[in-house]
C-alpha cells in the first residue's frame, strides 16, 4: 500500500486542526463548520478506503496464504534519535484492530463534525461562542486519537495518549467561563496524568528489558521474505530471554510492567478507581462527550490492552497474573458503574456512568480471554464490543444532546413524556438502549454474547457476575429511556416553545447511527478481527444467549413496571434500601474519599510542612539575607555623604595604610 | 660642596609637591582650586616617572612616554571636569564643592 | 662649573616647585592659585630638561601650561569673580589637610629613605632621546612600540572634546 492516503489520514485532521484554530477567527462560524465537517468526511472516506483495501483486499501484505490477517507497517519514521539502539519512531502500523478502529474513529469524528453543526448554536440560530475554536479541538483529537491507534511502537503511542488527553482537557473546559467546567478539565487532566505516570513507568521497564518499542518486535514474528510484515502472536515474548530471571522489586518484571501500563489505560478507560474524572467530564458539549468520553478516547485503554495482548498472554502463560488483574478492575468497575447509572439524575452522567461500566466489559472480556477456549473468543468478543458500544453509545449521546439541546437542561424531571414531541429522537434512542441493553437483533447483544461466552468458558462467577451487570445496565438504561419519553406529560411552560426534532445536521447522524447500531451485529467479526489474524466463525451460544436475553428481557421489564406511568414504586424501592440508595447516588463517595485523601491527607500532612518549610525556613534565610543587608547599608550610609573630600580622605586613608604596611614589611624584612 | 644629582633630589620636591595637592584637594571649597590640585598631583607623578626612568633604566623611554600619555590624558580630564564644573556652577551659582552633593545616600 | 651650574638650577627648581606648590594651594584667590600652578608646572618641565627628556619638558610646556592652564583660566573668568577671596577655611578643615599631606609624607620619605641605596646613585649617562627615535615609537606596533596607546589616547581624546561640548552647551528645553 503506498504511503499517501495514511499520511493523508493523519495530516488532514492535523492541518485543518492548523487552519481553524490560526484562522478560524477569520472565517465566518457557518464555513468553519463546513470545512471542518468535510474535511472529516474526506478523511472518513480514506479511513474506509484503507480499511476496505486491508479487510477485503488479500493483498498479500495483509493476508497470507492460509488466510490469517497480518500486520503491516506502512511506513515508520525515525523521529527521535537518541542514540543507534535508542529512536522513538512515528509510523503507521495496519492491523485488524487498528484498522478497525481508523473506521470507528472516523465513523464517529464525522457525525459528531456533522451534529455540531446543530447542536453549538441557539434556538434562534445564534453560534456558540468558540465555534470554530470547538472545530479546531475536534480535529486536534481526531488526528490524535487516529494517531494512537497506528502506533507503530509504544513510545508513538505515549506521546499521542498525551494528546488525547490534551484535547480531552481542552474540549472538558470548552466552557471556560463555568467554573464547574473547570474544575472538571483539570480534574479529567490530573487523574488521567496520575495514570499516565504509571504508564510511563511501564514503558520504561518494559523497553529496558526488550531493548524495543516497537510493537511488532514484542508481539509479532516477522513473515519471512516480505518487508514490513508481521504475524502476531508466534514470537510473543521470544524478546525476554530469560523471563523467570527477571524481576523487579521482587515481582516478575512483565507483570509489573504490564500491570503498570494497564494502570494507563485505567486512567484514559475511567476503571475504578481512576473513574472519578469520567462523570465530571460531561460539563463539555454534549457531542465531544459522544465523541471522547463515550466511544473513542475512552476505549483507548482498551485498545491498548489489545495491541499488547500477546505479552499479556505470554505472561499468564508463565504464571503472572496481568490478564486476572485486568478482569478483576474491570468486573468490579462494570458492577459499580452499572449501580450508580440505576439511581443518577443527570442523564448525560446516567450514560456516563453506563459508558464505564461498558467499557468494563471489554476489560472483562480482554482479561477472560485465553487460548484454551475457543481460540480467544474473549479478545474478539471485547473488540467487536468496542465497535458496537462506539456506535450504540455514540448514539445515545447525541440522542441525550438533542434532548437537552431541545428542552434546556441535563436533569431527566425537566422532561419527562417528550416521546409525541421529538419522535425521531425517540425512535433513535429507543434503538440504542435496545442495543446496549442486548436485546436481538440489535448489535449489542451479538458482542455482548460473545462477551457473556467467553466469561462463561473461563471461569463461572464472572458469567455470573457480568450477567447480572448485563441485568442492571437493561434496567437503568431504560429506566432513563421511560424517565425521558414516557412517566408523565410533558409540561410546556408558558412562553416557552414546545421541545421539537433537532435540525437535520443533528437528527441525520442519529439515524445513520441508529441503522449502524441496529445491524453492526450482522458483521463476521471473527472472520475480520482476532488476536492473532486467524479467521473463525462465530458461532452463538444459545444457551448463554437465551439466559441473558431472559435476564434482559426482565429487567426491562421490571424498568416498565416501575417507570412507563408516574407511579410511588420507585419511592417505596428507594425507601425499602435507603442507604444502599443513597451510596449508590453518591456514587460510594469516592470522590469525597479523594477529597479527604488529597486535603485532609496529603496537603495537610505534607503539603502544609513542606510549604511551611519553604515559607519560613528557606525563604525565611533569604529573607535574612536581604535584611541584614538592609540594615548594615542603613548603619553605614553615613559614610556616603556626598561629600567629596570626605571620599578622599577615606581613600587616602586606605591607600596610606596599605602604603604604610607594604614599605614597613619592607622596612622590616628585606 | 660637590654633591652629585641623584634621584631622592628630584623625588623630594615631587613627593612635597604631591603632598600639596592631598591638602589643597581636602581643603579647598572652590571646584576649580581642587581641581589645580588634582593637576599638581598628576604633574608630581609624571616627575616620578621620568625620574625613575632616568636613573634606573636610563636606556629605555618607557617612563618618559607615560609621562607623555599621562600629559594626555590629563589634558583631557581637565577638559570633562571643567565642562562639568561650568555646568554645575550653572546649576548652583557658585562653583563650592559642598554643592555638588548630589550623590548623598 | 658645569656641575655646579647644574646645581644652582636643581636647588632653585627644586625651591619653585615646593613654594609654588604651596602657594598654589593655600592662597585664598583663585586666580593666583592657577598662576602659582602655572610656575609650578614651568618648573617641572626645566626639571625634564634636566633630566635630558627635551621633548617631555617640551610637551609639558606646550600642553600643560600652554593649554590646560588657559582653560583653567578661562573657567575662573565663567564661574568666579576673579577679585573675591575665598572664604577662611575653618581650623578643623585645614587641620584635617595637614595631617593627610603630612601621613602621605611620611610614609612616602619612609619609603624612599629606606631604599636610599637604590635611589642616591648618580645620574648614569644617557643620550639624548632624540624626535626620530620617539616618533617611531610613538607610531611602531612591534616591540616597545606605543601604537596602541597612542590610538586609544586619540579616541579619548575625540570623545572627551565630544564629550566637553555635550555636558557644558547649554540645554534648551530645560
Amino acid at each position: 500500500m503506498e504511503s499517501l492516503i495514511p499520511v493523508l489520514i493523519l495530516a488532514l485532521p492535523l492541518a485543518m486542526f492548523l487552519i481553524l484554530g490560526l484562522f478560524g477567527n477569520y472565517m465566518s462560524h457557518k464555513w468553519a463548520g463546513i470545512i471542518g465537517t468535510t474535511s472529516m468526511g474526506v478523511v472518513m472516506a480514506l479511513c474506509y478506503f484503507v480499511a476496505y483495501q486491508y479487510f477485503f483486499s488479500g493483498a498479500p501484505e495483509f493476508v497470507d496464504a492460509d488466510g490469517n490477517r497480518l500486520q503491516f507497517i506502512v511506513f515508520n519514521q525515525d523521529w527521535l534519535a537518541l542514540y543507534e539502539k535508542l529512536v522513538i519512531r512515528i509510523g503507521f502500523l495496519l492491523d485488524p484492530i487498528s484498522a478497525m478502529m481508523l473506521v470507528v474513529i472516523s465513523t464517529i469524528s464525522f457525525m459528531v463534525h456533522l451534529y455540531s453543526n446543530g447542536y453549538m448554536r441557539d434556538h434562534h440560530g445564534v453560534w456558540e461562542k468558540g465555534f470554530q475554536r470547538f472545530y479546531a479541538f475536534l480535529s486536534l483529537f481526531s488526528f490524535s486519537m487516529l494517531g494512537l491507534v497506528v502506533a507503530t511502537n509504544i513510545f508513538q503511542m505515549y506521546i499521542f495518549w498525551e494528546l488525547v488527553g490534551a484535547s480531552s482537557y481542552l474540549l472538558i473546559g470548552f466552557y471556560y467561563t463555568k467554573p464547574s467546567a473547570v474544575s472538571a478539565s483539570k480534574k479529567a487532566f490530573i487523574v488521567t496524568r496520575f495514570a499516565d505516570l504509571g504508564f510511563l513507568i511501564g514503558i520504561l521497564i518494559l523497553s529496558f528489558y526488550t531493548g524495543t518499542f516497537n510493537f511488532t518486535d514484542m508481539t509479532s514474528a516477522p513473515v519471512a521474505g516480505m518487508d514490513n510484515v508481521y504475524q502476531v502472536g508466534m514470537a510473543a515474548g521470544s524478546i525476554f530471554q530469560n523471563p523467570a530471571t527477571m524481576s523487579f522489586l521482587g515481582g516478575s518484571l512483565l507483570t509489573t510492567a504490564l500491570i503498570l501500563i494497564f494502570i494507563g489505560g485505567m486512567g484514559k478507560s475511567a476503571m475504578m478507581p481512576l473513574h472519578i474524572w469520567l462523570p465530571d467530564a460531561m460539563e463539555g458539549p454534549t457531542p465531544v462527550s459522544a465523541l471522547i468520553h463515550a466511544a473513542t478516547m475512552v476505549v483507548a485503554g482498551v485498545y491498548l490492552v489489545a495491541r499488547l495482548f500477546p505479552l499479556f498472554m505470554f505472561n499468564e502463560a508463565n504464571g503472572g497474573f496481568a490478564l486476572e488483574f485486568v478482569t478483576i478492575v474491570g468486573a468490579i468497575t462494570a458492577f459499580y458503574a452499572a449501580m450508580v447509572a440505576c439511581t443518577q439524575l443527570d442523564i448525560k452522567r446516567v450514560l456516563a456512568f453506563s459508558t464505564i461500566s461498558q467499557i468494563a466489559f471489554m476489560m472483562v472480556s480482554l482479561g477472560v480471554s485465553r487460548e484454551g477456549y475457543h481460540e480467544n473468543l474473549g479478545y474478539m468478543a471485547g473488540m467487536f464490543h468496542l465497535f458496537t458500544h462506539a456506535m450504540f453509545k455514540a448514539l445515545l449521546f447525541l440522542g441525550a444532546g438533542a434532548l437537552i439541546h431541545a428542552v434546556g437542561s441535563n436533569d431527566y424531571t425537566a422532561m419527562h413524556g417528550l416521546r409525541k414531541y421529538m419522535p425521531i429522537t425517540h425512535i433513535t434512542f429507543l434503538v440504542g438502549c435496545l442495543a446496549i441493553a442486548g436485546i436481538i437483533p440489535f448489535s449489542g447483544f451479538f458482542s455482548k454474547d460473545e462477551i457473556l461466552t467467553a466469561c462463561f468458558g473461563n471461569n463461572i462467577v464472572a458469567y455470573v457476575w457480568m450477567s447480572l451487570v448485563a441485568g442492571l445496565t437493561a434496567f437503568y438504561m431504560f429506566r432513563l429511556y421511560y424517565l425521558i419519553f414516557w412517566w408523565k406529560e410533558h409540561k410546556v411552560h408558558e412562553g416557552h416553545h414546545a421541545p421539537h426534532d433537532q435540525p437535520w445536521t443533528m437528527t441525520l447522524p442519529l439515524i445513520i447511527l441508529a441503522v449502524v447500531a441496529t445491524f453492526a451485529g450482522f458483521i463476521p467479526f471473527g472472520k475480520l478481527v482476532t488476536w492473532n489474524g486467524e479467521p473463525y466463525t462465530i458461532h452463538i451460544n444459545w444457551t448463554v444467549a437465551s439466559i441473558s436475553l431472559t435476564i434482559a428481557v426482565l429487567a426491562i421489564a421490571l424498568a416498565t413496571i416501575m417507570y412507563k406511568k408516574e407511579n410511588p414504586l420507585p419511592a417505596k424501592m428507594k425507601n425499602a434500601f435507603p442507604n444502599l440508595w443513597r451510596w449508590c447516588r453518591n456514587r460510594f463517595y469516592w470522590d469525597e474519599l479523594y477529597m479527604f485523601i488529597t486535603h485532609k491527607i496529603i496537603f495537610n500532612g505534607i503539603c502544609s510542612p513542606i510549604a511551611w518549610f519553604d515559607r519560613h525556613i528557606i525563604d525565611g534565610t533569604m529573607d535574612a539575607f536581604a535584611t541584614v543587608t538592609n540594615k548594615a547599608s542603613y548603619a553605614i550610609r553615613g559614610l556616603q555623604s556626598g561629600k567629596l573630600q570626605n571620599y578622599v580622605l577615606v581613600y587616602l586613608i586606605g591607600a596610606l595604610i596599605l602604603g604604610g604596611g607594604t614599605v614597613a614589611i619592607m622596612f622590616l624584612f628585606f | 660642596m660637590n654633591i652629585e644629582l641623584n634621584a631622592l633630589m628630584f623625588l623630594i620636591p615631587s613627593l612635597f609637591m604631591f603632598c600639596c595637592g592631598i591638602y589643597g584637594f581636602i581643603t579647598r571649597r572652590n571646584m576649580i582650586a581642587i581641581l589645580i590640585s588634582l593637576e599638581l598631583m598628576l604633574n608630581s607623578v609624571d616627575i616620578n616617572f621620568a625620574v625613575f626612568n632616568r636613573f634606573l633604566f636610563p636606556g629605555q623611554l618607557d617612563g618618559m612616554f607615560f609621562s607623555l600619555f599621562a600629559i594626555a590624558l590629563a589634558a583631557a580630564e581637565t577638559a570633562i571636569a571643567i565642562a562639568i564644573i561650568i555646568n554645575a556652577v550653572r546649576l548652583s551659582r557658585d562653583a563650592d564643592v559642598k554643592d555638588l552633593s548630589k550623590m548623598k545616600f | 662649573m658645569d656641575q655646579l651650574g647644574g646645581q644652582i638650577v636643581y636647588v632653585v627648581v627644586a625651591l619653585a616647585i615646593m613654594a609654588f606648590s604651596v602657594l598654589a594651594v593655600t592662597t585664598r584667590k583663585i586666580l593666583r592659585s592657577a598662576t602659582f600652578l602655572l610656575f609650578a608646572l614651568f618648573a617641572t618641565a626645566v626639571i625634564y630638561f634636566m633630566l635630558d627628556y627635551q621633548f617631555l619638558g617640551g610637551v609639558q610646556i606646550a600642553v600643560y601650561a600652554g593649554g590646560i592652564v588657559v582653560l583653567f583660566v578661562f573657567a575662573i573668568f565663567l564661574t568666579s569673580h576673579p577679585g573675591d577671596n575665598s572664604a577662611k577655611l575653618t581650623s578643623r578643615k585645614e587641620l584635617t589637610g595637614i595631617l593627610a599631606g603630612l601621613a602621605m609624607l611620611i610614609v612616602c620619605g619612609w619609603a624612599f629613605l629606606d631604599r636610599c641605596t637604590t635611589f642616591a646613585k648618580a645620574m648614569p649617562e644617557m643620550k639624548n632621546p632624540d624626535m626620530s627615535v620617539i616618533g617611531n615609537r610613538l607610531l611602531s606596533s612591534g616591540e616597545g612600540g606605543y601604537l596602541l596607546p597612542f590610538e586609544a589616547i586619540s579616541v579619548l581624546l575625540l570623545a572627551c572634546i565630544i564629550g566637553g561640548i555635550v555636558i557644558a552647551r547649554k540645554r534648551t528645553n530645560d
